[in-house]
Formats: structure tokens, sequence, C-alpha cells
């Protein structure tokens, strides 16, 4: 079982360092398919955070088919967490190197770069849940 | 989604001064609210109306469907914890217990016993020789035992050292995983609050300056800074909640549901403790401003 911790000077919404917590244990092999989440009982009385922030964090891992909820009985890990193919990442690579060269040739400097890229996530985003 | 707490126009007066006035809110079920304000915006006030030790000079209240304090029944459906945590301090745990017992008809004795046990108490002990986190969780554990339906906590962590106010959250937290309960918490420090409450009304100037959902309040506001420009010219859409100028760059502190798409602006989210304090700084500013710049601006 894995234990949540919070840090709360990085400015990451707490449910989602405790998705990320998830996805790293995943990743590290500390959790494994079969292996339980601690309960939200347990961790809102570890953590004093509200339960709903719990909830929230298990249906988003729920929802990306990494554990389920077993009703009465807890959380579970049914799978690892899906790598990405290679191939794909190799081809947005090399998409993003282009556009970084053409935004370089159009004049942008690093700082100009990473505020389209900070804005255009965050409207996908935006637009994404409205 | 049904409302435990309904305010309409509450008012409450004291001599010339106005405690509390044109309060117009309501508090969802199954909530834990944060009810954060100045010293003297009127928190103790509404929470004291809500549970009828004050009646409202204007307005009117409705708490789980009636009056506060309309009848037994009424009260023994909700758990009120008084500022510094009061308790008897000549009277020992085992007598705070009983009369918890006699006094409501719900009390749940096996949840009591098993509070005091965890929190490793000797009962024969007197309420005023308990620290000030014992005697928090003793007044929580009479509170709670009542099995009310919603909770109202004035200032409950203010008095508290951080490892008592931390354990008097977790215990909070617990109860509100296995029951369901609303529960209120009013604090002048938001830092106390950020971490357990999913929903948050700002009180200031004895009036509700914001209110809502904090996942909503949280994608609805955001800094934003570029170079300097007048407020007039946002879209309609982003209202202003705060802003600062040098003579080349502009800040604000906007409110809108729409994405930002102008490139020129640097975008970053806000924390509940941002939210806060600009609405209370707004609150303040407008309270300050003589009269005729106020009718300028509505």
């Amino acid at each position: 079982m894995i234990e949540f911790q919070l840090d709360s000077t990085s400015g990451v919404a707490t449910y989602l360092q405790l998705v990320q917590q998830v996805h790293q244990a995943l990743q590290l092999g500390l959790l494994e398919p079969g292996d339980q989440l601690p309960t939200a009982l347990q961790t809102v009385a570890k953590l004093a955070i509200n339960p709903n922030t719990v909830h929230k964090a298990y249906r988003d891992l729920e929802r990306e088919g990494l554990v389920k909820a077993r009703p009465g009985q807890g959380t579970f890990v049914v799978k690892s967490l899906p790598r990405t193919d290679p191939a794909t990442q190799t081809r947005f690579l090399n998409s993003m190197i282009k556009w970084l060269r053409d935004a370089s040739a159009a004049g942008l400097g690093p700082d100009d770069i990473e505020a389209i890229y900070r804005t255009a996530e965050r409207n996908m985003f935006v637009e994404g849940v409205a | 989604m049904t409302n435990v707490l309904k305010t309409n126009e509450l008012g409450k007066q004291y001599g010339h001064k106005w405690a509390l006035r044109h309060c117009t809110l309501s508090i969802p079920k199954s909530k834990v609210v944060g009810l954060v304000g100045p010293n003297g915006a009127g928190k103790t006030t509404l929470l004291q109306l809500a549970v009828g030790l004050l009646s409202p000079t204007t307005g009117t209240i409705d708490v789980l469907g009636g009056r506060p304090a309309e009848n037994p029944s009424q009260l023994g459906r909700i758990g009120f914890v008084a500022q510094d945590t009061p308790t008897y301090a000549r009277l020992s745990i085992v007598k705070h217990l009983q009369m918890g017992a006699w006094l409501n008809p719900n009390w749940d004795s096996k949840f009591a016993d098993q509070r005091i046990d965890d929190l490793g108490l000797d009962r024969r002990q007197r309420a005023g020789s308990l620290s000030g986190g014992q005697r928090a969780q003793l007044a929580l554990t009479l509170a709670l035992a009542k099995r009310p339906e919603l909770l109202l906590l004035d200032e409950p962590v203010a008095s508290l050292d951080p490892l008592a106010s931390r354990e008097f959250l977790q215990t909070l937290m617990e109860v509100v995983e296995e029951r369901d309960v609303t529960v209120v918490l009013s604090s002048h420090l938001v830092a106390d609050l950020e971490r357990v409450c999913d929903y948050l009304i700002v009180l200031a100037a004895s009036k509700v300056q914001l209110s809502g959902d904090v996942e909503n309040l949280l994608e609805s506001h955001w800094r934003i800074s570029g170079p300097r420009r007048d407020a007039r010219d946002l879209p309609s859409n982003q209202h202003v909640i705060e802003e600062s100028h040098t003579d080349k760059q502009s800040t604000f502190l906007i409110r809108t549901t729409q994405p930002i798409h102008d490139p020129a602006w640097k975008i970053a989210a806000v924390t509940v403790d941002d939210l806060v304090l600009a609405y209370m700084k707004n609150a303040r500013d407008v309270e300050h401003q003589p009269l005729s710049t106020l009718r300028e601006v509505s």
C-alpha cells in the first residue's frame, strides 16, 4: 500500500497531486494490478483534506482505466500504466521540433514560446471542460 | 441541489451599527463550507442567527427547512461549536457526556465514548484542566455525538497550535467521509480551511462578496498581466476583481468563464488565498470610497 503526501507549496491542485502520486507509483512498480489504494477514510484522516478531493482523484484514475472501485471493499489497481508507443512519441517530438524551428525563425524567443504553449494548453483545457 | 441554509436580505443591527446586512446566500447540502472574512465581518453574527441565539433585524433565515431554533427537534439536528470551544470548566469529561445524552434524543454514546478513547483522554478529568486542543476535541465530540445534519463551527482552529489544529481537522474530515453532514467553518485565515473546504463564502463589510464551489471559483478566476491597459478595454466577459498598474504594465485578477485568447497576456491560475484577499480588498475599498465615486462606479 502506498501513502499519500501533500506538497502545499507546489501550486498543484490536491486531487491532481494524488493522481500523480498513483501514476508515479505505477511507473515505478510500487503499485501493481490487484494492489489496494488507501481508502478515502485513511487518506482524509492522515492529510486532513476534504473527502471529495480523494473521491475525485479516484474517479479520474478509474476513468483512465487504472483502478476500479469495488463496493464495500475499496479501490484496487487493475492495470499498469500504459506506456506511450515510442513511435508516437517520436512523431510528436519531430513535429514539435519543426514547430520550434519555425517559431524561432519568426523571431520568437523561449519566453514567447513558453507563453504561447501555456496559453494554448490552458485554453484547450477551459474549452474542454466548458 | 437542496440547501440546508438559506438567507434572504438577512440583517442584524446593534444600535446604529449593522453587524450583517443584505446577506443573501444559500449553503448546499453535504458541503464543507469555509466562511471566510476579516474580523468584524459578521461571521459570528451569521452563525448565531443560524442557531437562533440571535434574531434577525431584517430579512429571513431558513435552516434545514425551518426557522432557527423553532422547536427542540430542529435544534437537535444542528451541532454548534461557538468560538473558543466553550466547555464547563468544573465538570468532568464523563459529566459532559452524560449531559449530552440527557439533552439530546439522538445521542450516539458509542461514538462519543470511542472518540474520547481515541483521544486518549481520562474521563474523570475536568474540562478546565484540558489543553486547548483537547478542549476543542471535546467540544467537537459533543457536537458530533448529536449526529447533526448541519454542523456550525465558529473559528474552530483559531486558538489551536498547528498540531492540534491538524488533528481537529482530521477528526472532522473522517466524520464527513463517514456521515452525510454539512459543515460550515468560519475563519479569518484561509490557510486553515483551504484543504478541507469544497465551498467558499467570503463575507466582508457585513455582506457576501463571493460564494460558490471552490473548484468552479478556481476555474473561473485568472491573474493576467501584460502591457499597460485600461480595465475598460478588456472584453466584456472579463470581470475585473483587482487591478494594479505601473507605467508600462497592468495586472488584473479577472473572473471569466470564457477562454482568454489575447496572446499579450501572461496568464496564471489563482489560489483560494488570492481569491479571498482580492474580494476582501475589493469590499474594503468600496466601503471606504467617498459617496461621489461610488455613484460614478454604479
